[in-house]
């Protein structure tokens, strides 16, 4: 069994990262949190367009990703800002986000007396988290332990035949020790309902997985429906898709699934679920980089492989994203926002098992310390609530 | 014309993918699979490994990636101008 040095939490999980997260129960509390988080080293906010005038599942949605985001073992400790008049209030996301036994605590702006006092007693409060989280040393723990959150974006047809199986290699590496991944970007795996139900642990797994890509083309179909249909036939294929030589979302899904690896699926979890058990998991995740991304985070993903074979730079708040990319010109060309070059299958020096066990260990070096190219150049922009109806 | 580098990613396929740059001429070659570019093929792209009949399926990774608008000539380029999808179309499903 490998090991990762990481941040003990009083669950028995550890943290990649040590930072305290600064949460607006409401959007009314984000330059509140921002100010609070901009004073003390670590501290990190979440500012969120959210909290308020939301209903029913969409509501819920977003209760459930910000407790997520809170429980998340990168963060070792949080303070939740809310306003006091909000849907969501601070004190019982608090509750839900110390579930996890870590330290939180909550203010609301309108108790506290406007934005300077709540501003002053929350950089109190994170300044006095930020003392206890520097005591704690890093230590080892078993790969099990690891939730390893799979995306990829800006995909070219390198992602399909060097970036996704290497990562799927990777992935399969740590699933055989009993550690657990998430597979999400439901529109992207369509036309690959036969593949699943091979790789379905149960019956009862794959219909889940049927369900939720049948719902997903439903609204997909309702929102595309009253719209011109332009050249670029497929809704869910970008224009630089096209112009990597990927021609329909069925190809696209096709070698996009490859990065999951081969392990069987032993379970299904909703948008910015915390599995019960470990293994490989289809999250029913839709949307862009940054609602999929936040909901692997709040589903309690340590680390997040991206595959990109366009080159992407984007980064996630507190959670490490490492970026793989199958294409060795994108690699040469923004080297400073990739951190793996799986390119080297296609131009042959590399075979796709080293180039696997290179991105495997280039998660547990990650996962013990050394910084993505992403987190040194400050990329933070995945942070984003997904809409319940999405697709 | 120069021999370039191809990948067949499953054995039925019937598309390849230039792993460089091919110009109309050129021979993209995959082992023993010799198949003569008709056009200019990017890095990437796709190539027809067989003469294909309009509605035919396209087969890359073993699996169906979409079908033939037209007729197909081995060595054409198959992208989103002869390839439409059967899967996620905007208004179409």
């Amino acid at each position: 069994m490998d090991h990762i040095l990481g941040y003990r939490r009083p669950n028995g999980t550890f943290g990649v990262r040590n930072h305290i997260a600064v949460i607006p129960s409401v959007f009314c509390a984000n330059h509140t949190a921002k100010m609070v988080a901009s004073q003390v080293q670590g501290a990190i906010a979440f500012p969120h367009p959210d909290g308020c005038g939301q209903h029913g599942k969409d509501l819920q949605q977003t209760i459930n990703t910000l407790a997520g985001i809170g429980r998340n073992p990168n963060f070792g400790a949080v303070l939740v800002v809310g306003l006091g008049c909000e849907r969501i209030h601070a004190d019982s996301l608090a509750a839900l986000i110390a579930e996890s036994g870590k330290p939180v605590q909550y203010l609301n702006i309108q108790e506290m007396g406007g934005t300077l006092k709540a501003i002053e007693a929350g950089v109190k409060i994170v300044r006095d988290f930020a003392f206890q989280l520097s005591q704690q040393q890093r230590e080892l723990f078993p790969v099990s332990e690891l939730i390893l959150g799979l995306k990829c974006g800006g995909t070219d047809a390198t992602s399909g035949i060097a970036a996704n199986p290497a990562l799927g290699l990777a992935v399969d590496k740590i699933v055989a020790q009993g550690g657990t991944a998430f597979l999400s970007e439901l529109a992207e795996l369509l036309g690959t309902e036969h593949i699943m139900e091979r790789r379905s642990e149960t019956p009862e797994v794959y219909q889940r997985i049927k369900q939720e890509l049948s719902h997903c083309e439903d609204v997909l179909e309702r929102m595309t429906k009253d719209y011109v249909r332009t050249s670029e036939q497929a809704a869910l294929v970008t224009p630089g898709n096209f112009e990597g030589g990927v021609s329909s979302v069925s190809e696209k899904a096709l070698g996009g699934i490859h990065k999951s690896g081969s392990s069987k699926f032993v379970g299904v979890l909703d948008y910015a679920e915390q599995p019960a058990k470990k293994g490989l998991f289809l999250m029913a995740a839709a949307g862009g980089d940054s609602d999929i991304a936040t909901s692997l985070v709040a589903g309690g993903a340590q680390i997040i492989a991206f595959t990109t074979g366009r080159g992407t730079p984007t980064g996630f708040p507190g959670v490490p994203v490492l970026k793989i990319t199958g294409n060795s010109n994108t690699y040469h060309n923004m080297e400073d926002d990739l951190d793996f070059n799986a390119g080297q299958v296609i131009d042959g020096t590399l075979t796709l098992e080293q180039a696997g066990e290179g991105i495997y260990q280039e998660i547990l070096a990650i996962g013990s310390g050394k910084p993505t190219k992403a987190e040194v150049t400050g990329h933070d922009e995945l942070f984003a609530i997904g809409r319940y109806e999405c697709y | 014309m120069s021999e370039k580098r191809m990948l067949i990613l499953a054995s039925g396929d019937n598309v390849g993918v230039l792993l460089e740059d091919a110009q109309q001429g050129d021979v993209a070659v995959s082992g023993d699979v010799r198949v003569p570019c008709l056009e200019d093929i990017k890095f990437c792209h796709k190539i027809a490994l067989d003469d294909l009949p309009k509605h035919t399926y396209f087969i890359k990774y073993g699996e169906i990636i979409g079908y033939a608008l037209r007729d197909i000539k081995r060595g054409e380029w198959v992208h989103t101008h002869n390839l439409d999808d059967v899967r996620g179309r905007e208004g179409m499903l």
